[in-house]
């Protein structure tokens, strides 16, 4: 019984360990003195990486949920007789929630997994040390770039997101549904606030990026240096950072739009 | 760069102690390595050969004592310093460790561009005379995953030696060659080390080519050291740890069974239990 | 010849998010970048305002020609005071118009409408607006349609 506790005790601890030390890898990282000369070049690579090579998948997705956001939300709202605020239904439910953690899901999947293994694997085959051993802080040269180019990257899909949905959605009920394309764009913009919704769901995107980047950074950089240990923080990166991303997402819903 | 007077040993180990986990990887050793030699530290599998290497370069802290390098303490000195220190220092990992987004020609210059702000021209003629010396001029274009491992180790060798450093420490550099690159490998070595006039330090437990070009050996087990000297000094060695090593026998002090049991008792007596 | 590519595609990248970022403020919350400015305040005291929220639409015929800014009460006369932003460029509003609070559609959101009266003054900022009329209250009009009934 006593070993229960023990053992649950030694697992909190390891825990909060891992927490204070992912924390001292960005804090170095980031705080180490920058050199932009040198950072430039590399964190363009990684912007190309993290933030272009994920286009595909999150205009295609926001797309199809737009679509689907407008069909679901017409077949409500007929019965009421105001499918007229199916734009309004759409952006409001994209701006404020869907994107921001949509994307979230799939840049973890997508661009998160990927930094997890390609860390993993320079620690494997001893880049890591070899950067070390050359003189070269390996949180600079390898963690550093990655973290700002998903800290910015993230947003912006996220942004992209939200737009080819409402575009999708759009397509749905004004072309195929026949809604009057006035009421429908009129409608949203009279119920979309700029600061209101779409600067928090812009700062939803911006602490998920953080997160994310943050989490699978961190799994690369502190997973155990052998093929089994590289596939399982990359496992570990998609999951812990989906339940970041989902429990995050409800605090601040709260404190945004919950009047508490 | 201040190249310290004291002819006798560039790097002092002494008192070293370091575990990872429960497992005590070295107890109290004391290493001297003489400076512009070949100094290799041997010794079986698992015995922290690797270790000792990446706590020289100062990327593991020790659990006691200190190592010194030409009288800096490696774990004392801030991590400016410690960097500083590193450009002196050129490693040769198992792997290769070379950078795979960058070409070898990329690769070699890396460790110039990032210490020095020699002109691009001159780069150029310092990484084309390394890849020379270890006779890769011509690959210089490839990918590392385009090149083989005895050539990607080259490569990461004319890395190691880009900034003329005073220390270069080889991990394993025989490990999973083919005779041929083994015998290549042993030349390089042995004419930079001629040439540069470096300290190197080799871990290996390959004996045959490890014996033709160390000038001193430390033989490692079970965290100590267990014998040292020259390699004739090692072969003539009577001790019955060393002999089992220098001579490859499979049994001896260290057993070749994993544990004691005896065999019969295992295999008749397990069903009464 | 890479490098170039990537710089292309990042600069692509980045565009396509600004255009995405001006087509959530322009398209999709209606942001206009002017005419925040000289808007003017009006106030009207309202017994009860039912649903209605800030930044409901404010309109004269239907169209909309400010928004309300707040919903506070009035601690004098214990109603609600409620301020609206009319835009600039409506500076025809009589000082006797009125102010009612209408419901879109039957279930819809609550908004006010003005209807101008006949004086030459023109509202300023500030100024009330005296002539109210309240929300429709649903329960308050089941409650006298039942007490009519009953008493006849």
């Amino acid at each position: 019984m006593l070993n229960q506790f023990a053992l649950l005790g030694r697992s909190v601890l390891d825990r909060l360990a891992g927490i204070g030390r992912s924390g001292g890898v960005v804090w170095q990282s980031l705080v180490a003195k920058p050199a932009p000369f040198v950072m430039f070049p590399l964190l363009l690579k990684q912007i190309y990486f993290i933030g272009v090579l994920s286009l595909v998948i999150i205009i295609v997705s926001g797309l199809f949920i737009g679509m689907v956001l407008g069909l679901q939300g017409y077949t409500i709202l007929v019965d009421y007789g105001s499918e007229q605020a199916v734009g309004q239904m759409v952006a409001l439910s994209l701006v404020r929630e869907l994107a921001p953690v949509v994307t979230a899901l799939l840049f973890a999947g997508r661009a998160g997994s990927a930094l997890t293994a390609e860390i993993g694997l320079m620690k494997a085959t001893e880049q890591l040390s070899s950067l070390e051993m050359i003189g070269v802080d390996p949180l600079r040269r390898i963690v550093a770039p990655r973290l700002w180019a998903g800290f910015i990257s993230m947003p912006i899909l996220a942004i992209i997101f939200a737009m080819v949905g409402i575009w999708g959605g759009a397509l749905v009920s004004v072309e195929w549904l026949g809604i009057f394309e006035g009421s429908f764009w009129s409608n949203m913009q009279n119920s979309v606030s700029f600061t209101g919704d779409v600067l928090n769901g812009v700062i939803k995107a911006v602490v998920f990026g953080i997160v994310v980047t943050w989490i699978a950074v961190f799994q690369g950089y502190d997973c155990v240096p052998t093929s089994e240990g590289i596939s399982q923080a990359t496992t570990r990166t998609v999951v812990y950072s989906s339940l970041a991303v989902l429990a995050l997402d409800f605090i601040l819903t709260a404190l945004m739009f919950g009047d508490l | 760069m201040s190249v310290n007077n004291s002819p006798e040993s560039i790097i002092d180990i002494s008192a070293l102690s370091f575990s990872r986990g429960t497992r005590q990887i070295f107890r109290h050793v004391d290493m001297k390595i003489p400076r512009g030699k070949i100094t290799a530290i041997m010794g079986p599998s698992g015995t922290g050969k690797t270790t000792l290497l990446k706590l020289i370069g100062g990327q593991l802290r020790p659990d006691g004592g200190h190592i010194e390098i030409d009288g800096l303490d490696v774990h004392g000195i801030s991590r400016q310093q410690l960097f500083t220190l590193r450009e002196r220092m050129g490693m040769l990992f198992q792997s290769g460790a070379l950078f795979t987004d960058m070409s070898v020609y990329e690769n070699v210059a890396f460790p110039i561009k990032v210490h020095t702000k020699l002109p691009d021209d001159m780069v150029r003629d310092i990484v084309l005379l390394k890849l020379q010396a270890v006779g890769l001029r011509g690959a210089r274009d490839l990918m590392p995953s385009e090149l083989s491992g005895g050539m990607a180790r080259r490569v990461a060798l004319a890395r190691a030696i880009a900034l003329d450093p005073d220390i270069v420490m080889y991990d394993e550099p025989f490990t999973g060659q083919d005779p041929i690159a083994k015998g290549v490998l042993v030349k390089l070595i042995r004419q930079i080390n001629e040439a540069l006039g470096h300290t190197s330090i080799i871990v290996s437990h390959d004996i045959q080519e490890t014996m033709s070009i160390a000038d001193n050996i430390f033989l490692l087990s079970d965290g100590e050291v267990i014998a040292s000297g020259s390699p004739q000094e090692l072969l003539s060695n009577q001790t019955e740890q060393v002999k089992q090593f220098m001579q490859g026998l499979p049994d001896g002090p260290v057993p070749f069974h994993f544990s004691d049991d005896d065999v019969l008792e295992d295999l008749y007596f397990t069903e009464e239990r | 010849m890479r490098t170039r590519w990537i710089e292309i595609m990042v600069g692509f990248f980045m565009v396509l998010g600004i255009l995405a970022l001006l087509g959530l403020a322009l398209n999709v919350s209606g942001l206009k970048l002017s005419d925040r400015h000289g808007d003017y305040t009006v106030h009207a005291r309202f017994e009860n305002i039912g649903g209605l929220t800030s930044r409901a639409k404010v309109t004269l015929s239907g169209v909309q020609i400010g928004q309300v800014k707040s919903i506070k009460i009035d601690t004098q006369r214990l109603v609600a005071l409620v301020s609206l932003d009319i835009y600039s460029e409506i500076d025809y509003l009589s000082i006797d118009s009125s102010a009612k609070i209408l419901t879109a559609g039957l279930l819809g959101e609550q908004y006010i409408g003005i209807s101008v009266g006949f004086e030459d003054d023109n509202l300023k900022d500030g100024d009330y607006i005296d002539d109210t009329q309240s929300a429709l209250v649903l329960e308050d009009l089941i409650g006298k349609f039942l007490f009519n009934k009953v008493s006849n």
